[in-house]
């Protein structure tokens, strides 16, 4: 075990978020290994322990081989921490379900953040389960400084059970602040490793023997979770009805009824059973609060615990105070709280769009131009290209998933899709999270798809973090960087059907997806321009329009910048009587950066340059 | 004491995090426990942002329930009339006139309120409106709205406007001096906006 470093206690609280805390306290605990694929709202655990100089980290390929990264450090005896977002979770569990089966040396946690709410993914999945399936400890922290004390707790539980713990996070964790006492740090030298077929190579003769031992674990674990001073039973005045609650749920039924009686889970699974029957025998009715499946509850059915849950709670989304009031009002036969507020007002929604001069804007005003098209798309911001005005993504499903999508698209079409091209668009990191496997195989199976790899260099959607694409690691110094023409080539695409374009030149991007859709065969369509989050991206020139020029024409506003503004709408009745929709327009000077996607579609030619005002020679526009 | 709670609005880019942030350290210097947390998914995307700040002697909830925010702090003028449901009665809005128009307007699938101000004072809330941007672009900096925001709040804080002063100027002291005096006056400008309409309630009313 680790030894302590003298004078190391912070003396002052500190102010963190879960995730800081959560990197905070590996760093503590002597983590000697960090790895993660970013994803909110997981990210910034190892944005923060990347800032720390004493331990290795690294963003990975995806979130399989950073778990797989985690385990090798635990195998040669060092603490170590993969994160990742619910999703990532399922792209990493083949390797989870099997080291549950070795276990572990090293301490090994792995913080999961579900996106409770939905504020940024494709689902809202409770990993929870994972803790069931895999056989593994789960955590809840309800807060910040329980993400500390609770990362600190599951390298202790995980080298003294020798498997992997799982630290649930959710949105309402990672990125709350709260004031957080760190600890002693401790020092944690790797015991080196022992080389042992039986234990680390499962094959099925090796792998058998060591079921019986995941089975003894469990009665171990769940022997340790009824006397865990995790899962503390909090006496209450109030005993009509008795809660159990974990995560920021349990705050959330603390705040609402202060007097009630509270079973917290703070180590939930195993799920400490006779505890809840304790506090079912003390209350007259218990209710489980539980985000965001009916997992606790079920237990306790099983366990012969009457409990109330998702027959009253909703299932989806957070428990929030608001939530709970109503319904525990409900089943004490009271009156529901009447609201104290002004009405709700009715205000536009306000989506998050792309940014002002985004390399994927010209990408999906080309798009929106094109007709009989199919288009599968991907994960991460040109996601945003199925919103207004574009409208012009078809499916956004999981990571790399535009590939197999469209082959399948391909493959299965029948004569309603026939005279209709196949797209698929994704990103760089996405592409080397899991989607080049997708094309090569759409090129070892011959399918008719064309592949727009938009290259802006960064995990956009994240804030911009490094993958093997940018040629630069997570502490943004020099490393190899990928050549994605090459490595399309090498998967089988031909080099003739492999292009390299600037996505603000709209003519060129227009005839390359016209031309390369009509080939039948396998193309990529590579955009090189870098997001403009990034270091990389150079403003020039912001743009203006020449008021008396601009004739409403509305064709700027299709490429959907944010810049770009509406000043006067009109009506302008045709020689046939027929009415045309007006739409005058500014653009916003000091937002913009002059990437000129606005400029090529305007046929007056009423954008010029903002200062000093000039005409426009852009690309292949005649002046 | 009971807990106080600060909802902050805009859109993602303006600064509203990093302004609930420095309200933030100004209550932890003062030995409050403090929690803050936003909805700010896609915030860099111009989606909608709100953050919470809860301070007392005791939080546990970090979110402000509908109904229960002692403040509301709009940096854009149509996100505060969203958010007015949020404030208690008795309740006050600090709103920011400009406007920022979404794509979603532009294309012209969506109008902006014609009064977004005049709606909230509608619902019987006391709210008092200023031009933050102006005020900032008349210092020199767009960037110094945030600062106008926090000394427009300065006043309504159960703790002296200067405790929440030093921890503005706190951020530029060591890193960035010659920035202390332009936010000091931001910070004041902000304070006197909201004080001059204390002054002459009848000429906001409208």
């Amino acid at each position: 075990m680790g030894a302590s470093l003298p004078g190391s206690v912070a003396a002052n609280r500190l102010f963190l978020s879960g995730n800081e805390a959560v990197a905070l306290a590996a760093r503590d605990a002597g983590c000697r290994v960090a790895a993660a694929y970013p994803g909110t709202p997981s990210t910034e655990i190892l944005e923060e322990l990347a800032k720390y100089p004493d331990l290795y980290t690294e963003w990975s390929v995806n979130e399989k081989v950073s778990l797989e990264v985690a385990l090798g450090a635990s195998m040669v005896g060092a603490r170590a921490l993969c994160a990742m977002k619910h999703v990532g979770l399922n792209v990493a569990s083949d390797a989870l379900m099997t080291m549950t089966v070795t276990g572990t040396e090293g301490g090994l946690v792995i913080a999961v953040a579900d996106d409770v709410g939905m504020s940024s993914s494709q689902n809202e999945q409770d990993s929870r389960y994972w803790g069931r399936f895999a056989h593994l400890p789960v955590f809840e922290p309800a807060d910040a400084q329980e993400a500390y004390d609770m990362t600190r707790a599951a390298f202790a539980l995980s080298e003294a059970h020798r498997c992997p713990v799982i630290l649930r996070l959710t949105t309402r964790i990672c990125h709350v602040k709260g004031r957080v006492q760190p600890r002693e740090r401790e020092l944690h030298e790797p015991a080196g490793f022992v080389k042992d077929a039986r234990r680390w190579v499962m094959v099925p003769g090796n792998a058998k023997p060591r079921l019986p031992l995941m089975y003894q674990r469990d009665e171990a674990l769940r022997v340790h979770a009824e006397a865990s001073e995790w899962n503390p039973l909090y006496q209450g005045t109030d005993r009509r009805i008795g809660f159990v609650a974990s995560g920021p749920a349990y705050m959330h039924v603390r705040e609402a009824f202060p007097n009630a009686p509270v079973l917290k889970l703070g180590l939930s699974h195993p799920l400490p059973v006779e505890r809840a029957r304790e506090l079912a025998r003390q209350v007259d009715e218990v209710l489980v609060v539980e985000e965001t499946e009916p997992l606790v509850e079920l237990e306790l059915r099983a366990a012969g615990i009457a409990c109330r849950g998702k027959d009253v709670l909703p299932r989806i989304g957070e428990l929030a105070p608001d939530v709970l009031r109503p319904v525990v009002a409900g089943l004490l036969g009271e009156l529901a709280p009447t609201a104290m507020h002004a009405a709700l007002q009715t205000v536009f929604p306000r989506p998050p769009t792309m940014c002002v001069a985004c390399p994927h804007l010209g990408i999906y005003y080309t798009l929106a131009q094109l007709r009989n098209i199919n288009i599968s798309g991907d994960i991460g911001c040109y996601s945003l290209g199925a919103g207004q005005p574009w409208n012009a993504l078809d499916s956004c499903i999981s990571m790399g998933a535009s590939m197999g999508v469209a082959l399948g698209m391909d493959k299965g079409r029948g004569a309603a899709d026939a005279k209709k091209s196949v797209v698929a668009v994704i990103g760089d990191s996405t592409f080397l999270h899991m989607g080049m496997q997708g094309l090569l195989d759409i090129v070892w199976n011959r399918g008719n798809v064309t592949v727009l790899l938009l290259d802006n260099r960064a995990v956009g959607m994240t804030g911009g973090q490094e993958n093997p694409g940018t040629g630069r690691d997570i502490h943004g110094e020099d490393a190899p960087r990928v050549d994605f023409a090459r490595l399309c080539e090498a998967l089988g695409v031909k080099k003739e059907r492999i292009r390299v374009l600037d996505p603000y030149q709209l003519p060129v991007l227009f005839k390359a997806l016209r031309e390369e859709t009509k080939v039948p065969e396998p193309s990529v369509i590579i955009t090189d321009r870098p997001c403009v989050l990034i270091d990389h991206y150079e403003a020039t020139q912001p743009y203006k329009v020449v008021t008396d020029k601009c004739t409403g024409c509305g064709n700027c506003i299709d490429v959907g910048c944010p810049a770009i503004h509406v000043t006067r709408r009109a009506t302008e009745v045709k020689p046939s009587g027929k009415g045309v929709e007006l739409a005058f327009v500014r653009i916003e000077t000091s937002a913009c950066t002059g990437c000129g996607l606005c400029v090529q579609p305007c046929a007056p030619e009423a954008i010029v340059h903002a200062a000093p005002e000039h005409a426009v020679n852009f690309l292949y526009k005649k002046i | 004491m009971s807990i106080t709670n600060i909802l902050v609005c805009g859109i993602g880019g303006q600064g509203v995090m990093t302004a609930t942030e420095i309200l933030a350290e100004a209550a932890l210097s003062l030995g409050y426990d403090v929690k803050k947390t936003e909805v700010a998914g896609m915030s860099q995307r111009g989606g909608v942002v709100t953050s919470h700040l809860r301070f007392g002697p005791q939080v546990l909830s970090p979110q402000i329930m509908p109904g229960d925010a002692d403040l509301l702090v709009g940096f854009e003028a149509a996100e505060a009339l969203r958010w007015a449901h949020m404030l208690k009665p008795g309740g006050v809005a600090l709103v920011n006139v400009g406007r920022l128009v979404p794509p979603v307007v532009n294309i012209g699938l969506y109008d902006y309120p014609d009064d977004p101000i005049g709606s909230i004072r509608a619902l019987g809330i006391e709210t008092h409106a200023f031009d933050a941007s102006a005020m900032a672009q008349a210092l020199g900096n767009v960037r110094l709205g945030n600062t106008v925001m926090l000394g427009a709040m300065a006043d309504r804080l159960p703790f002296p406007a200067g405790v929440l002063l030093d921890a503005v100027l706190a951020r530029f002291g060591a890193r960035k001096p010659q920035l202390v005096d332009v936010n000091r006056l931001a910070f004041e400008r902000g304070r006197q906006a909201v004080a001059a309409g204390e002054a002459q309630p009848a000429a906001l009313a409208g």
